[in-house]
């Protein structure tokens, strides 16, 4: 445990604070289906995909409190938080779109993801590794039916081609900011809380691996690589999460302390 | 995909997806049983529907998927000629044998 002590416990906490705001805002977005999905099946899938993120965000926040000893709950972070104290990327705060929009980014994070906690499951941090350890079997589902959605969208028919290729379009400018790395990827990374396979550029290379074999299948063109949007791991989001943030926390915050 | 939620068009056709059978073995060594059904457009998605459908509080270690054209069932007015000539047989029920004192696990 000398590796973990002489790491700060910022560090420890950043780094899951912003495991556990990706997952618990794609979650949100993603239970924005329920009842609303395009065929019955597909409506509890989505639901089951964003109950794994909730849970795996509960878990990452509470590291993240007990790493910041603020006397603070999962619970306090993930209700009790302005707009600029999220740390998730801006990818997942995008509006659900249509349902190739919502498959497209589901796409793009599990390939992220899935490399991410597979990596992790060696982290220095006991529980870090331990969330890893269960979620990446989660992530090993959530990629296989994604991608396989992602195929039948792509390699479908007129319609559905062109509605997955401009969401991919739409989104490709916020997939950037999975990999861009900042002062506390590297401090993590020395410390091992996140091991080398974990860092920005070794997921990047295999993100690319799992895209453009996808792509292949499903016919669709990989956008350039232009412009990348920045700024979510530091607080800086679209309007759009605002917005979420009213609608989950409004009755946390109505009702502070209430019990189920 | 149907803006109607309930999946049925105003003609009362079905406008999903084919549906496949569902059969779910709940622990090693157990039969697989009709668990229920789904639809999908192939077998890969079928098979993860069933898995989403009927797995999520941990019920199944094994599924299998079948489409349900391929099954061929036997019709209502087949009940008497299938079935009823068993019923005064009973000499094919095993209840006429003596079980040695001391067997266990017959």
């Amino acid at each position: 445990m000398a590796e973990v002590a002489a790491v700060s416990m910022d560090a420890v906490a950043e780094f899951c604070l912003r495991l556990g705001d990706d997952r618990l805002i794609l979650g949100h977005r993603l239970s924005e289906w329920c009842g609303h999905g395009p065929i019955l099946e597909e409506d509890i899938a989505l639901a089951n995909v964003a109950l794994d993120l909730l849970g795996q965000a509960n878990r990452a926040l509470e590291l993240a409190a007990e790493a910041e000893a603020r006397g603070r709950s999962a619970d306090d972070l993930a209700f009790f938080r302005e707009t600029v104290q999220f740390r998730n990327i801006q990818l997942v705060e995008l509006p659900r779109g249509d349902f190739a929009f919502t498959i497209a980014r589901q796409f793009f994070f599990d390939a992220f993801s899935v490399h991410l906690m597979d990596a992790l499951q060696q982290s220095t941090h006991a529980g870090v590794a331990e969330l890893a350890a269960k979620a990446v079997k989660e992530e090993r589902y959530h990629i296989r039916h994604s991608a396989e959605w992602m195929v039948k969208l792509g390699d479908g028919t007129e319609e559905s081609r062109a509605r997955l290729q401009s969401a991919v379009n739409e989104l490709w400018r916020f997939t950037g900011e999975m990999f861009q790395g900042d002062r506390w990827d590297e401090e993590a990374g020395a410390a091992g809380i996140a091991p080398e396979a974990a860092g920005p550029a070794a997921l990047k290379s295999k993100w690319d691996e799992v895209v453009n074999d996808v792509f292949a299948r499903a016919t669709l063109t990989r956008p350039a690589d232009e412009f990348f949007v920045r700024g979510g791991r530091g607080g800086l989001h679209t309007e759009h999460l605002g917005h979420l943030l009213a609608e989950m926390q409004i009755v946390a915050r109505s009702h502070p302390g209430a019990k189920w | 995909m149907p803006d109607d939620p309930s999946g049925t068009a105003s003609n009362g056709a079905d406008t999903q997806w084919p549906l496949w059978e569902v059969f779910a073995q709940s622990a090693q060594g157990a039969p697989y049983q009709h668990a229920g059904s789904v639809h999908a457009v192939d077998a890969e998605g079928a098979l993860q529907n069933a898995r989403d459908v009927y797995s999520r509080r941990g019920e199944a270690i094994g599924i299998w998927v079948v489409p349900s054209q391929s099954i061929t069932a036997s019709k209502p007015e087949d009940t008497g000629p299938f079935f009823d000539p068993a019923d005064d047989k009973v000499y094919r029920h095993p209840q006429f044998y003596k079980i040695p004192r001391g067997l266990k696990g017959l």
